[in-house]
């Protein structure tokens, strides 16, 4: 017996008479000699105090750094009830709302998702999420060729190579032509895509604040595009959109990204959740779930999976995507955060960590070993060009506890400061840089 | 009835949140990247956010409540354990691009993770970057074009699937950028091998398989299918949605399998979280272990390393995938151990055969033998009533129901999967209540048609929904 499974020897004899057979392994004659002879080579079962001494036992050989290195894993506020909330077993324990009487909770819940998404990208319609933001702007970029019906795509070279490194492994099997914009003082070159435009352009894919940290001026771009019907997709840090021009204000037709900053832990990389919204001239083309609201046979509201055509139980090979599993618990989890928060607390914390940041680079700079690289305006990022060896810098700082910026090349330096980093935080670390 | 939407709980000035001081001075915003919008998002407070998410959730259907005998999803209990395992602020606080020597732990239970699964499934080794079943096999897919471009075979196009197939199949299929081949069930619900032998050709790819398959079957011929492809040059891919049944008892090696995704969120007991995250573990023998995307944990010299495969895919996720959604992988995996996991698939199997000798006077089997995991019927055998009606008359009773309408090989579909962790006693309830409904379907047909009569919203207009679309709080205003 185990504690899982609960059939007793009675149980077992009173399915097996009523099946009619003698032995559970008459079940599996089809398998022939396939069937296993002998148990798996794998180790004895553990107790729950087993279970524990042995997961104790390898989170001891982590270490938890003070961090001050982003690129598309973010720091937040840990808020109680987020955690009771999303551990119930209502949300937990279901899946995939197929049937709407019973799955009200978690149909609402996206809902209410997509409201967001859409209030913070200005976007009319978003899905019920995606695996991550990456994997998001592929999927932005097959609507964008199957709009267009073109297959060429731009992408600014200012994308956090993260995101590009998974864009690059769709577009490849899909066997659509890649083209980089280049990057002219750490933002995106107009010149360069205007230079690299063409009738063959489905869209120009481009990030804000970009993998420096800096906001991406865009204001020019959708006028640049018109003329070749190429679609604007921006990928965007969600917690940068309360403060800062949305998708909807430079007129992206796509809008896609990751939430992971929005009150999700870094665990290791994942699970996050990726969002992607459109105008309501795609909705057609959005892959994953949606949600609608109706009335149910009294007339009352309730909520439904909507435009299922587009989908691949439906359509399968047709379908606009293959996603079926998304990262639901993650966008109940960025849900609870962005109610909890609301709108005054959005502001503010995007108003500090965007004052962390500067108030970083500023000690930095003091210390003299870096050199400031542009004057661009940016978020809770930013790049310095370390004047001595980045290597050498990352090590020692590693030694004391600290996981330093991203050295994305050469001698610069990509720096975090989210909006938990205390002032005093900041000021030992600086410390330690300039004793470096 | 509890009703509203959180912004419509919004009073201005409220707040959900306490912040901490800060002493970091203001420093001034660049104006002209600053939004011109006024966010229409809730002010509501901490209790606010309690009640209206506490509301919520008292309207869903989850395992710790009933039996959820949805198939082709394998909604099994999900340990309390491991939920606490997954907790450990010693994991969750790692950024994945600290050193390896700094987490050194999350990379050893990695490791050990894929050495168990290697040993399951009788492979070579796996990657956990797919976030959920449909992006292992996009992976898995990519892989074996990349094998088939290695080798300069580069007329592949095609892979094969039956049309018993998940939809994920033929639609990982296209953006894999490979053509789809439908092949043909026999009768009897199993690969039509004659008609396999019409389509293989040069051209093809591979073939992508789920057995048992989706009406509940072993592929009995399965080892003269994966034979005639390899013969033709082709790889075979192994849909393990489905491998609950099989837990302990067999290998898809053995059966002839080149690459395979496991949905750690079926059969290996991780919660499905309203719709996800899962994880689409992707496992490859010989051929294709080379292939595999993302980074790789290896051991060298004593110490836990990630490191790119030399023919790699490239990645399929940003860092390294739903991390945290594999220590509980790993944490049920320990709590069965040698001792019982051959009983997992040994019950599921019994649970279906079951369900199935207990119904099969009342809803019709559309296949002949012994079943696997699950059982699908083609509907009441009295077709005095649609699945459809079946399905909500169940939620009366308090039932989640199966799976409906699919596979698409029969009209009336309705996939029965009662997993492992079902007693007999939650079964025979299970069970009385299907019969009740089938009794009700000749006497008072309507009691069907108007079901469900006691959940928080009835039928719901689902044309309405598709038509007037409203996706977001502003549509309703
Ligand atoms: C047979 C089969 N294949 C593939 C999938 C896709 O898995 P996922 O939803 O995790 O993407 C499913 C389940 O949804 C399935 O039942």
């Amino acid at each position: 017996m185990h504690k899982y499974l609960p059939h007793t020897a009675s149980d077992i004899k009173a399915m097996l008479d009523k099946i009619g057979i003698k032995t559970i392994d008459e079940l599996f004659v089809a398998l022939g000699d396939i069937k296993l002879t002998k148990p798996l080579d794998i180790p004895s079962q553990m107790s729950e105090n087993e279970l524990r001494d042995h997961f104790e036992m390898l989170a001891s050989k982590n270490k938890n750094l003070l961090s001050f290195c982003g690129l598309g894993s973010y720091e937040s506020y840990d808020f109680s009830i987020i955690d009771a909330l999303t551990s119930r077993q209502e949300f937990l324990t279901s899946y995939t709302p197929y049937q709407p009487e019973v799955s009200q909770g978690t149909l609402q819940y996206i809902f209410e998702f997509q409201s967001y998404v859409c209030e913070l990208t200005g976007m009319d319609i978003a899905n019920a999420s995606m695996y991550d933001g990456a994997s998001s702007t592929a999927e932005a970029i097959f609507m964008a060729v199957a709009a267009t019906r073109k297959n060429k795509v731009l992408l600014s070279k200012t994308i956090n190579p993260y995101v590009l490194e998974v864009v690059e492994t769709y577009c490849k099997y899909r066997d659509l032509d890649i083209e980089y914009v280049l990057e002219k003082d750490f933002s995106f070159d107009l010149e360069d895509l205007k230079k690299k435009l063409n009738n063959d352009v489905a869209c120009f894919v481009a990030q804000t604040p970009n993998v420096y940290g800096i906001l991406e001026d865009y204001s020019k771009v959708k006028e640049t595009l018109e003329e070749t019907g190429t679609l604007f997709i921006i990928n965007q840090e969600p917690s940068s959109l309360a403060l800062f021009k949305a998708p909807s204000e430079y007129n992206a037709d796509i809008a896609c990204g990751d939430m992971q900053s929005l009150g999700l832990k870094r665990n290791f990389g994942g699970p996050s959740v990726g969002y992607l919204a459109t105008i309501s001239k795609y909705q057609r083309r959005l892959p994953g779930r949606i949600v609608g609201k109706t009335v149910d046979v009294e007339g009352k509201r309730g909520y439904v999976l909507t435009l299922q055509a587009r989908e691949q139980h439906i359509r399968r090979e047709k379908a606009t995507s293959n996603i079926c599993s998304n990262q639901s618990l993650m966008a109940l989890t960025v849900s609870i955060y962005l109610s909890l928060v609301g709108k005054q607390g959005l502001i503010e914390l995007s108003k500090r960590a965007y004052n962390n940041a500067h108030y970083l680079e500023e000690e930095l700079l003091k210390t003299k070993k870096f050199k400031k690289t542009t004057d661009k305006p940016f978020y809770q990022e930013f790049v310095l060009e370390y004047l001595g060896d980045p290597k050498v810098l990352e090590t020692k700082l590693l030694a004391l506890g600290y996981l330093s910026g991203y050295n994305i090349k050469d001698n610069l330096i990509i720096f975090y400061a989210s909006e938990v980093r205390t002032k005093a935080e900041i000021d030992e670390f600086v410390k330690k840089v300039g004793e470096v | 009835m509890y009703d509203k939407l959180i912004f419509e709980r919004s009073k201005e000035g409220r707040v959900g949140i306490t912040l901490p001081k800060t002493e970091v001075k203001d420093y001034p915003l660049p104006k002209e990247h600053l939004t011109k919008r006024d966010l229409l998002l809730p002010e509501v407070s901490e209790v606010d956010v309690i009640r209206h998410y506490t509301n919520l959730s008292l309207k869903n259907y989850g395992v710790d409540r009933g039996i959820y005998p949805l198939g082709s999803c394998t909604m099994k209990y999900n340990p309390k354990i491991n939920e606490e395992l997954s907790k450990n602020p010693k994991f969750n606080n790692l950024h994945p691009l600290q050193p390896d020597v700094t987490s050194q732990g999350a990379l050893e239970l990695e490791y050990n993770l894929e050495k168990l699964l290697n040993e399951i499934l009788g492979l070579k080794a796996f990657s956990f970057a797919p976030c959920a079943g449909a992006h292992g096999e996009l992976t898995g897919l990519m892989m074996i074009k990349a094998y088939h471009e290695k080798n300069k075979d580069y007329k592949r196009k095609k892979i094969l699937i039956p049309d018993s197939a998940h939809g994920t199949n033929p639609a990982s299929v296209a953006i894999a950028g490979f053509e789809v081949v439908n092949l043909r069930s026999t009768e009897e619900g199993t690969v039509d091998v004659e008609h396999l032998k019409e389509v293989l050709d040069d051209e093809v790819a591979g073939m992508m398989l789920t057995n048992p398959n989706t009406a509940g079957l072993y592929e009995k011929d399965i080892c003269i299918i994966t034979k005639l492809v390899h013969d033709a040059g082709g790889l075979m891919y192994y849909d393990g949605a489905n491998f609950n049944a099989l837990l302990g008892l067999a290998k898809p090696s053995a059966m002839g399998f080149d690459v395979i995704h496991l949905n750690l969120h079926k059969t290996f007991s991780t919660p499905h979280g309203g719709g996800g995250p899962g994880v689409g573990a992707v496992g490859a023998g010989e051929k294709l272990k080379t292939f595999l995307p993302n980074k790789h944990v290896r051991l060298e010299n004593g110490l836990y390393v990630r490191r790119k495969e030399k023919d790699s895919i490239g990645n399929v996720s940003y860092f390294q995938g739903n991390y945290n959604v594999i220590l509980k992988a790993y944490a049920y995996i320990l709590s069965m151990g040698k001792e019982n996991i051959r009983n997992v698939g040994e019950f599921a199997v019994l649970n279906a055969n079951y369900v199935k000798a207990a119904l099969e006077e009342y809803y019709e089997v559309p296949v002949k033998g012994a079943i696997m995991h699950e059982v699908v019927f083609n509907g009441l055998k009295s077709k005095k009533a649609s699945t459809l009606d079946v399905a909500k008359r169940l939620l009366d009773y308090g039932f989640h129901p199966s799976t409906i309408y699919f596979p698409l090989l029969f009209s009336q579909s309705m996939m029965v999967e009662p997993v492992e962790t079902e007693s007999k006693e939650t079964i025979d309830e299970f069970i009385d209540a299907l019969i009740k409904i089938a009794h009700e379907a000749e006497k008072t047909p309507e009691l069907l048609h108007d079901a469900p009569h006691t959940t928080p919203v009835r039928r719901l207009d689902e044309v309405l929904a598709a038509r007037e679309l409203k996706v977001k709080y502003r549509d309703l205003l």
